[in-house]
This record gives C-alpha cells, sequence and structure tokens, in this order.
C-alpha cells in the first residue's frame, strides 16, 4: 500500500444546472497508473481541472497529497503536471525556449533547468530540434514535448488528457512507453482515453466515468472477472486426450464451479486463481497438459458491458 | 510575475507586430514635425513663450483638424498601438492551447493577465518616449533653441499622459480579448469602437453636434446665451470620448493655441480668462489644473477597463472542452 496520492470525497460539479461530476469518490496511490474513461462528456477532463484547483467543486472535495485543491491550489499546482488535450505551445519560440518558460514558472534554477531539459530532450527523442522552432514539429513531437513539459518539474502527479489522441501509431507506442517510464521515476500517472487498448496496455487500473458517476473501478483483470465473468476466473485447458474422469477430478479441486468440455479442451469456471492446483490434477492423472490459459478480459469489452446496461 | 512579464516583453520585442507599429509610429511623427518645420518661423512671434514646444503644435494652412498635425498623428496612432498590444492577449492565448497549461504552473491566476499588462505598458511608455525624444532630438538640432525647464516639465507631463491614454486601449483591447473568444472579433470590436469614439466623437464630432443642435437649436439670430449652451452641450457630449479628453488635456499641456470654436480650451479660456489668455499661456501648474478632470476621466476609464478584465480572468472558469 503506498502513500495515497489522490482522493475526492463526494466531488461535485454543476454547471447551470448540467451535473459534470455527480459525487465523486476516488483513491488513488503513488506509483499508480490510473486509466480514467468515459465518454465524452463523462466528467474526466472537469475532475482533472478540480483536483488541480483550476476550477471550483459545487460541493465535495478534492485532495491531492493531502493538499485541498481548491483552497491550496499552489500547493497542489507545485507537484502536479497538466497535460491538456490539444496542448499548444508557443508557435515563434523554439522549444527550448518553451521548456524554459516552464522551467522558469516553476522557479527552477537555470542551471538545474537546462540539465532537466537536455536530458529529457533525449529521453523523449527530440534532442535533434531543440532549437528549431515549435511550429516546426509535427504533431507526434508536439505531444512528446508536452510529456517534457509536464515532467520538468519532477511533479509526484500527472495529468494526461488523451495524450494519444491524433497521433500515427509508432507515436502512441512512443508516448506510452515514456508514461511507463515517468511511473518507473515514482510520478503517479492518471490518463485520460478513449483508446481502450493502450489503456490496457499500461495502466494498473481504471475508473470508468459515466454522467459524472463513477461507475466502474478497479484493475482490469478484477473488471472483467465482476463484469464478464460473474465474478469467477476461467481458465482453458488443453491435454492430450480428454476422458470424463478427467473432468470429474478437475470437479472435486476445491473452489472449481463448472467445468465444461469441448474436444479436448476443458473450459473451467473457478471462484480462485486455481492453475497450478488443476495442471496438478491433470498431470498426476497421466495425462499431457498442453496448453493452459487464464481467461484475458479485453477492456473493450469490459467498457462496452458498462455501457449496455446504463 | 516578473517572469510572464519578461517573457511577454520579449515577446514582444521580436514580434513583428512591434516592428511594423514603430515604424508607422516613427514615420508618422517624422512626417507630422517635417510639415512643422515647414510652418514653424510664420507663427513664432517675438512674444512666443514656448519656442520649443512650437515643435509638437505648429500647424499648417489649412489643416482641417483641430489638433496641429503632430498631435494629431499622436492621438490617432496611440490607441491603435495600445489596441495592438492587448486585442489577443488572452484570447490566442486560449486559442492555441497555452493558457491551460499556462494556467497548470505553480503561479497565480493573475500574474498572468498582470504580466501581459504591464509588458504591454512597458512597450507603450518605450514607443512614446522614443518617438517624442527623436522629434525633440531633431528639433533641437534644426531650430537650435534648447527647452527651457518648464517645457520639459510640460513635455514629461504629456508623455504621461499619452502612455495613460494608450493604457485605456490596451485595458479595452483586453477586456475584448477575454469576452470574446476569437483575436479578429475582439480586434474588430476594439477598432470599431475606436472609430466610434475618435472620429464620430472627437475629430468630427457629428454625433455630438447633432445632440447638441436636437437639445438645443440654434441658428443666425440665437442669443450668445443660447450659442454658449449649444456648445456646453457639444462639450459634454463629446467628452464622453477619450478621445476628446485626451486631445484637450495634451493641448492645454503643450498649450496649443487656438483650437476651433467649440472646443473645451476655448471655453474655458472664454469663461475663466477672458482675453489675455491668448497672448500669454498659462502657467504651468494652471495648465495641470485645468487639465485635472481630463487626465482623471483617461486614468478612470483605463483603470474600469482593467478591472473589468481582471475580474472576469480571475472567475472565469477553465472548462472542459
Amino acid at each position: 500500500m503506498g502513500q495515497v496520492v489522490v482522493e475526492t470525497k463526494d466531488l461535485t460539479k454543476t454547471y447551470d444546472g448540467f451535473t459534470a461530476v455527480d459525487g465523486l469518490n476516488l483513491r488513488i496511490e503513488e506509483g499508480e497508473i490510473f486509466g480514467f474513461l468515459g465518454p465524452n462528456g463523462a466528467g474526466k477532463t472537469t475532475t482533472m481541472l478540480m483536483l488541480m484547483g483550476l476550477t471550483e467543486p459545487s460541493s465535495g472535495e478534492a485532495q491531492v497529497c493531502g493538499y485541498n485543491s481548491t483552497r491550496e491550489p499552489l500547493k497542489v499546482k507545485r507537484i502536479v503536471s497538466y497535460l491538456p488535450e490539444r496542448v499548444g505551445f508557443y508557435e515563434d519560440m523554439t522549444v527550448k525556449q518553451n521548456l524554459r518558460y516552464t522551467a522558469e514558472l516553476n522557479s527552477l534554477s537555470q542551471g538545474e533547468a537546462e540539465k532537466r531539459i537536455s536530458n529529457l530532450l533525449a529521453t523523449v527523442g527530440l534532442s535533434k530540434v531543440a532549437d528549431e522552432e515549435v511550429s516546426k514539429l509535427s504533431r507526434g513531437m508536439k505531444q512528446r514535448l508536452g510529456i517534457v513539459d509536464i515532467w520538468i518539474k519532477e511533479p509526484k502527479l500527472a495529468f494526461l488528457d488523451e495524450p494519444t489522441s491524433g497521433i500515427d501509431p509508432e507515436g502512441i507506442d512512443d508516448i506510452l512507453n515514456l508514461m511507463v517510464r515517468m511511473a518507473k521515476k515514482g510520478i503517479t500517472i492518471i490518463f485520460c482515453s478513449h483508446q481502450l487498448h493502450q489503456v490496457q496496455k499500461i495502466c494498473t487500473r481504471v475508473g470508468i466515468l459515466a454522467k459524472g458517476r463513477l461507475v466502474a473501478e478497479g484493475s482490469v483483470d478484477r473488471l472483467g472477472r465482476q463484469s464478464i465473468g460473474g465474478g469467477r476466473y476461467r481458465i482453458e485447458v488443453e491435454v492430450a486426450k480428454l476422458d470424463s474422469k478427467l473432468s470429474d477430478s478437475i470437479k472435486r479441486v476445491k473452489g472449481v464451479v463448472e467445468v465444461q468440455a469441448s474436444g479436448n479442451s476443458l473450459l473451467i469456471s473457478c471462484e480462485k486463481d486455481l492453475r497450478g492446483q488443476i495442471a496438478k490434477v491433470i498431470v498426476d492423472s497421466g495425462n499431457l497438459l498442453i496448453g493452459m490459459k487464464i481467461e484475458e478480459y479485453s477492456l473493450e469489452r469490459i467498457y462496452k458491458k458498462y455501457f449496455r446496461e446504463i | 510575475m516578473y517572469v510572464v512579464f519578461r517573457k511577454e516583453l520579449a515577446d514582444h520585442f521580436a514580434s513583428r507586430r512591434f516592428a511594423i507599429l514603430f515604424i508607422l509610429v516613427l514615420l508618422a511623427a517624422m512626417f507630422a514635425t517635417y510639415i512643422a518645420f515647414q510652418n514653424i518661423r510664420s507663427e513664432l512671434t517675438p512674444t512666443t513663450e514656448f519656442v520649443f514646444l512650437k515643435l509638437f503644435t505648429t500647424s499648417v494652412k489649412g489643416w482641417p483638424f483641430l489638433l496641429p498635425p503632430f498631435l494629431f498623428f499622436i492621438s490617432l496612432l496611440i490607441p491603435i498601438v495600445g489596441i495592438a498590444l492587448g486585442f489577443d492577449a488572452i484570447n490566442s492565448e486560449r486559442a492555441s492551447g497555452n493558457l491551460s497549461r499556462l494556467l497548470a504552473q505553480p503561479i497565480y491566476r493573475d500574474s498572468v493577465i498582470n504580466g501581459k499588462f504591464l509588458a504591454g505598458l512597458a512597450v507603450l511608455s518605450i514607443m512614446v518616449v522614443s518617438v517624442i525624444a527623436i522629434v525633440a532630438g531633431l528639433g533641437l538640432r534644426i531650430i537650435g533653441v534648447p527647452p527651457s525647464s518648464e517645457e520639459v516639465l510640460r513635455l514629461l507631463v504629456f508623455v504621461l499622459i499619452s502612455v495613460i491614454y494608450g493604457a485605456f486601449w490596451m485595458a479595452l483591447a483586453t477586456l475584448f480579448s477575454i469576452l470574446f473568444k476569437s483575436a479578429a472579433t475582439s480586434m474588430l470590436a476594439s477598432i470599431g469602437l475606436w472609430v466610434f469614439l475618435f472620429f464620430f466623437m472627437s475629430v468630427f464630432p457629428v454625433i455630438p453636434g447633432a445632440i447638441a443642435n436636437a437639445a438645443v437649436p440654434i441658428d443666425q439670430n440665437s442669443s450668445m446665451a443660447m450659442i454658449s449652451k449649444n456648445a456646453e452641450v457639444h462639450g459634454i457630449i463629446s467628452r464622453i470620448s477619450p478621445s476628446t479628453l485626451y486631445g484637450e488635456a495634451v493641448a492645454a499641456i503643450l498649450s496649443v493655441p487656438a483650437l476651433g470654436s467649440a472646443s473645451f480650451l476655448a471655453l474655458m479660456v472664454i469663461s475663466t480668462y477672458a482675453s489675455g489668455r491668448m497672448l500669454t499661456p498659462l502657467p504651468f501648474d494652471q495648465s495641470l489644473l485645468l487639465v485635472w478632470p481630463q487626465v482623471m476621466g483617461i486614468i478612470a476609464l483605463a483603470v474600469i477597463c482593467f478591472a473589468v478584465s481582471y475580474i472576469r480572468f480571475m472567475r472565469e472558469e477553465i472548462r472542459a472542452i
């Protein structure tokens, strides 16, 4: 259990009659990569803005590292970075000049700023264009510049709003890798995305927001089991030759709920991850275990499942 | 705030906008001064007190405007400079996606608008001072008469009033840059308002004229009282425009002789000082006293515009798109 970085209590935001965020309770711990999902207008960005103190909540409370975002926005903004959707830079300034400005706004000393700028530009592969004007950069390069821009202050927490939208597949991989690297340096990451596949790739936990409410929250595995597998693990086993004696002995393993056979495969539902025990039963019975895999739930399926219910 | 200020200032100096404006203002000033040089001798009499100030106030025969060429161009260009420095202050940041990034930095929100405004003010001051200094320098070489200490004092006040006047237009343009999401709209709104206030209220006072004539109709047979009443209404209406206030203030400070009949100075002078004024200019402190309401008017307008911008900007919510 790490330190709590983000905590919200009944966070609510209404814009003239329209509820953007509705009683949100969220808890995010240090080192997590938290994926914020939900359709457009579900309140993801509004939540981020409230956590940074850029927007005042209508009621409830948002805290970042123990600081109240509404009352102490400056303290929060010192340890939090934000990469907005459709981020912009000063086009007629060079890459380095833009970064220096951010560094100055964060009161970094000049020497420290230069050191971090050149290190980070090298990390994201922008060293070559350091002295080019931003207007000459491609969309993907600008997004990587955005990563440097939020990294430079070495925050505790970084918000990324749609960091991969409008970028080519290779660029997306770059961004995702950089996010993982940030997380490894101890920066907690919260990001919004519609690219469920990418979210699944790097997130430790996801939260699904719909109409301002958190409808689901947890690791992708857990969400999948809850929403699709009826809360159970499903294990698929392939053996050399299937007979009913084997299925029966598997059924007797404690925790196994159901066994379905088809050809030389078995689909086993169980309450826990029983791969080890099942493998042992198969091997002990003298049969040959050819393959075994636990069902993985794609985030896309989970997501669609939740939105069918609403 | 200092960081924002420095960056904005550097931006201004590096921008083409600044170069173009500066050249424009400089050319206009040089042109006006050239006209003045051509005519300065005819206006000088042995009793002329402020020979040096004549550089800025000499008019030409047939010049159609109330203010002499140099002051006319200055009063024409200062609003343009002010508007150019302010019309996209906030909305360009928003449109380029820089605003939310900027506000997410650990700075107070008002540092952004304060820093920007102060940087604009600095640029404006530099422009006004350098233009007047260049004209004064050229004039010193050509007419060879050094300014007296009172003339220097009057010039300094002139610079100050001009900067305040520019600050008003900059504050107005900044306000529009907050109210309107598109820079083009805020530019058009500022320019539109300027055209209205400068041309229709001050230079060709058709609107004050119409209102005055409707309120106090006069013809050739009208009594003196009616005529002065008409002029009074005319003056009050036209003084809604900061352009009029500025024109009156600088005319009094630089001691411009004989303005048009409806003008404020003539009125004030006729009523207060009877006929003596044309021969001997008002003393410095009296001139200051005379323009005090005008200057305060401009300051008040500038402060109001800036305050409204400030409040709007501070209360504006950064919203999810």
